[in-house]
Parts: structure tokens; sequence; C-alpha cells
């Protein structure tokens, strides 16, 4: 595997220090660009956007709710307001567009959190941890909406942490720092990539809802790519890069398909090949994979 | 014979996939279990925790409030707030404590008109129809105006004065020539505003919001009042006057 400490040197020298951290600067300036604009009113007195990311109201007009907490009332049987029904169908539409983990990207304030323990943890070099499936957090979806028509109560929603750190910095709430430690430690000690990758329900829910979504990362120059692995290494869902990258030729297309792929486009910015784009999802055409077709197997076996 | 091994390989698969369903279901059932119990555990609202106008019951009040706080952004008094970990309210629902702030009965309900839900209830128009909770008169032994003094500030202070709070005259036997001024609640225009509450004058308020369900108590659904059975009907349920036995003393036993 590649040196933590010399990861992005080479993407550094080719493209200079902001190409290749472009997308990571966009990432935390839209990350903060909302929660600004959410604290903006109850610190400021400017009230371009109320509420906080479960249902908000902005400049008066747009209602956004979200969905994933909607549909949890839904299970507890709620009959909705029409508000929260056109809030939650116009996040649910713009996310099947962009992609739906792009809320865990570029919206959902624990991301912060999580990649802070991530950068920490490697550069500590401490161990994975605690291991779960990948798709654990598809069940814990399900336990989710269970749990909320047997109680008839959104019962995730007194323990999520994302909806809790959000109403916490824009409430002002004294437990927030409790929640923030919590997760930090986790992903740190106990599970690396652990809430975001493996557990959170929430990013499961906006997988499910971006499974065909439109934006996706493409290796659209894969073959240009020298193997140096270090999109495998920022990836925080590392599986989805091998079948676009070193598909199978002649049968997968260089698009990122999996709806686990956050839409971060941290592979953009690492690679010094200039490998990744983003693109759309039907720009995929099945071509050979040029000087990978040789020596595929060791290409899935360094990826696993 | 391969068909017989091709299948026992598929069986030995079969049972390793039923049994990886069967451990992550029961794993996610069991984080269901601890959820729903967190959760249920703290659904009984205390009593001085008020929510604000037209919230739907309790019960399905909780299961269709997002927790957005757009109610309490929208509120233009420090009334409503959300709670944290360390109300006794389900973490990031809304809730007023009427003696630190009340409710003051905005005529145009911005906090209704916020709701995206329904949890609170956008046929709430009125604010007079508004039923947060019920006012009750909850202590006579300290209240002021029970001693005989001329207290009256919950009844002053009432936005539905005369109406939601009267004076209720009655004789002070203490005295035994005064009158007692009785602060008296009606419960079918009280809204549970709290102001009486915030601005009770003792150390202790002597009238209390609580919930309409602990303030109320209900008669049996087969009681008849005669006296409204009377006025329904226009004249007597029972026609002329039953002549029953007179019994007079005996004189000697």
């Amino acid at each position: 595997m590649t040196d933590s400490n010399a990861l992005g040197i080479d993407a550094i020298k080719t493209k200079g220090w902001f190409a290749a951290h472009k997308w990571l600067l966009i990432r935390r300036g839209v990350q903060l660009g909302i929660l600004g604009l959410f604290l903006a009113g109850p610190m400021a007195g400017i009230w371009i956007v109320k509420g906080n990311l479960t249902s908000s109201l902005t400049l008066g007009i747009l209602p956004l709710t979200d969905p994933f907490v909607l549909l949890q009332t839904f299970a507890a049987g709620n009959i909705a307001g029409t508000t929260a029904l056109l809030g939650a169908a116009i996040v649910t539409i713009f996310y099947a567009i962009v992609g739906g983990r792009t809320y865990c990207s570029f919206v959902c304030p624990v991301n912060i959190v999580t990649d802070a323990a991530h950068w920490l943890s490697a550069r500590l070099a401490l161990p994975k941890g605690w291991q779960p499936a990948r798709k654990t957090r598809l069940w814990l979806l399900a336990a989710v909406m269970g749990t909320a028509a047997v109680t008839g109560i959104a019962a995730w929603e007194m323990l999520n942490p994302v909806t809790l750190v959000h109403r916490g910095l824009v409430f002002g709430m004294g437990f927030l720092w409790i929640i923030v430690l919590a997760l930090f430690l986790f992903d740190l000690v106990i599970s690396r990539r652990g809430w975001c990758g493996k557990l959170c329900p929430q990013g499961a829910f906006y997988g499910l809802l971006g499974s065909f979504s439109l934006i996706r990362v493409s290796a659209k120059n894969r073959d240009d790519c020298n193997d140096c692995m270090e999109c495998y290494a920022v990836c925080p869902e590392p599986h989805v890069i091998q079948p676009a990258l070193h598909g199978t030729p002649g049968t997968a297309g260089p698009v990122v398909l999996s709806r686990d792929c956050t839409n971060c486009g941290r592979c953009i910015d690492i690679c010094s090949k200039n490998v990744f784009v983003f693109d759309h999802r039907f720009n995929n055409p099945v071509t050979p994979v040029g000087h990978h077709a040789g020596n595929m197997d060791s290409h899935t076996r360094r990826a696993a | 014979m391969p068909t017989a091994t091709h299948q026992g390989r598929s069986s030995v698969s079969r049972r390793r996939f039923l049994a990886g369903i069967a451990r992550n279901a029961g794993a996610a059932g069991a984080f269901g279990l601890v959820v729903g119990t967190f959760a249920t555990r703290v659904r009984a609202l205390p009593a001085a925790n008020i929510r604000p106008p037209g919230a739907k019951p309790e019960s399905d009040f909780l299961a269709a409030c997002v927790r957005c706080g757009l109610c309490v952004q929208d509120c233009p008094y420090p009334t409503l707030s959300l709670a944290g970990f360390n109300d006794d309210v389900p973490v990031g629902t809304p809730f007023f404590i009427a003696r630190k702030a009340p409710c003051e009965m905005c005529d145009d309900v911005p906090c209704v008109k916020a709701c995206p839900t329904g949890a609170l209830d956008s046929k709430l128009e009125n604010i007079d129809d508004a039923r947060m909770g019920l006012a009750v008169l909850i202590d006579q032994e300290t209240c002021l105006n029970f001693q005989g003094l001329r207290c009256d500030v919950c009844y002053r202070v009432c936005p539905i004065i005369d109406k939601a709070i009267t004076l209720e005259r009655r004789h002070n036997v203490r005295t035994g020539k005064h009158t007692t001024f009785i602060p008296t609640v009606h419960s079918d225009t009280c809204t549970g505003c709290g102001k009486c509450e915030r601005s009770c004058v003792l150390e202790q308020s002597a009238i209390r919001v609580i919930p309409r369900q602990l303030a109320k108590g209900k008669m049996g659904g087969h009681y008849r009042l005669g006296w409204e059975e009377k006025a329904k009907k226009g004249e007597s349920l029972v026609p002329g006057l039953i002549d029953l036995p007179d019994r007079l003393p005996a004189a000697g036993g």
C-alpha cells in the first residue's frame, strides 16, 4: 500500500497544490457554506435559510426536507404536510441526479469529523480495527424504518448523529461535542471509516436514492493509469474504483457505477495522470482497458 | 458424480448465505430494539413542558415532528426551544415552559405556519382555539386570592380575561364579613398559554398549565345530568308529582 505521508506528492508536483486539492477545497467550501447559511440566521440575524438539515425554508419560498427523516415519520404513521412532501420531492430529485451520496461528501456535517478521524488514523498508522460488512448499513436502515413502524416514533432521530450534530450546531446544544467526540473516536480507534463507510443508515438511504444517478466519477483516461494506487488509498469507498479503473476488458466501461461512491472527487484530485473526471453515467463506452488488459489478475489482487 | 458434488456445494453455500442473513437480521433486530427502547423510554412528556399551539396529541406529534426547529425560529418571543439531551423531552422536539416564557398567542400563529410536516396542525388558524394545556389553580393554600386578598394577577394577564379565567365570589368564612374572589379557569376557553403561571406573584406559581389529560376528569359516558335533560326536553322527564307515602313519627313510638 502507498505510504500515507507520501500521498499526493506526485499530483502536487504535476498539477500544483491547488489543482491537487481542487475538489477537497470545493467540498469543504460547500460543507462550511451550507453550515454558514444555516448559522447566519441564529447568529447574525441574516435569515437566508431557516430550520436545519431535516427540514428548511430558503428565502421564504424554497422548502427542503430530508426524505430519510420524512420516510421515518411515514413509517411511524404520520401523514405528512404538503410542505414537507414538496421539500422531500425536491431533495429526492436533486440527489437522484447528482448522486445520492453527494449528500454524504458535500453536505453532511459528520463527514468533516470522520474525514478528520481517517486523516489522523492514517498519519498514526493505526490498525483498521473492526470492519463490519459494507452492507451492514442497509440492515441498519431496515432496522431504523422497522423501529419507527413498531414504536410509532421516528425513533432513530433520537440518536441519529447526522441530524443531532447539525441541529446542535444551529440551535446551540451543549451535548454536541459528546457526539462529535464519540464519532471521531469510533472512527479513529474502533473502526477506520466505520461510521460513514459501514454503518450510517442515512448514508445507506442516500446511496439507494442515487442508485441510478446521472452524475458520476469516470476513469475516463484509465489508459494513462500508472498503478500508483493512490486513488484507492484516499477513496472512502475503495471498492467502487476497481470495476471502473480495472474493469474486465470488453465488459466494463470507465464510469464508477457503484451507489456507494460519494462523488467526493478525492480520486480526481490525487491522480497525477488525470485519469478521473466527473462525467455522466451514459458516457460509459465498453472499450478494452488498454495496457491493463494483460494483467487483470494482479490488479484485482492488489485492489482487494 | 458431478451433479451430486455440485448440489452438495450449493447447499453449503446456501446454508452459509442463510446463516449470513440470519446473523445480519439478528444484529439489525438488536439495533432496532436498543433504538426503540431508548426512544419509547422518553415518550412521556413531563407535565411542565408544553408543546407549541396546534400540536397533535403527543404520540401523533412524535410520529410527525422532524425536529427541524422552524417553529422555534419563527417564534418571535423566546418562548419555544428545541429540547437538548438535558431536557426531559424527546431530543430535538419543540416545547416551552410557561413559568419561564409563556406563549404570547400571536394572532398570525407563525409557529404553526412554519411547520412543514403537520406536527403542528395547520387547521389551527385562530390562536384562541389552541389547546396547549390547561391552567389549573393547583394550590389553594398559597394562592393570595384564596386567602381573601385581591391579587388578581392571573386573572388580569389572561389574554381571554373573563372567559378563560373569571373571579368567582365566595363568602369569606375566616372574617365572616368579606368576599373572596376565586380565580376560576374554564376549560372550554383556556388555551394553556401559561401567561397566568408566568405572572403568578408567588415564589412558586399557585396556578400552572398542565397537559389537558392530566388536568381534566371524565364522567362516565352513561351519566345524565337531570337538570340538563330537563332543559333539553323543556319539561320534567317524570310527568307529574310522585306521591311518596308520608311517614310521621308515631306518637309514643
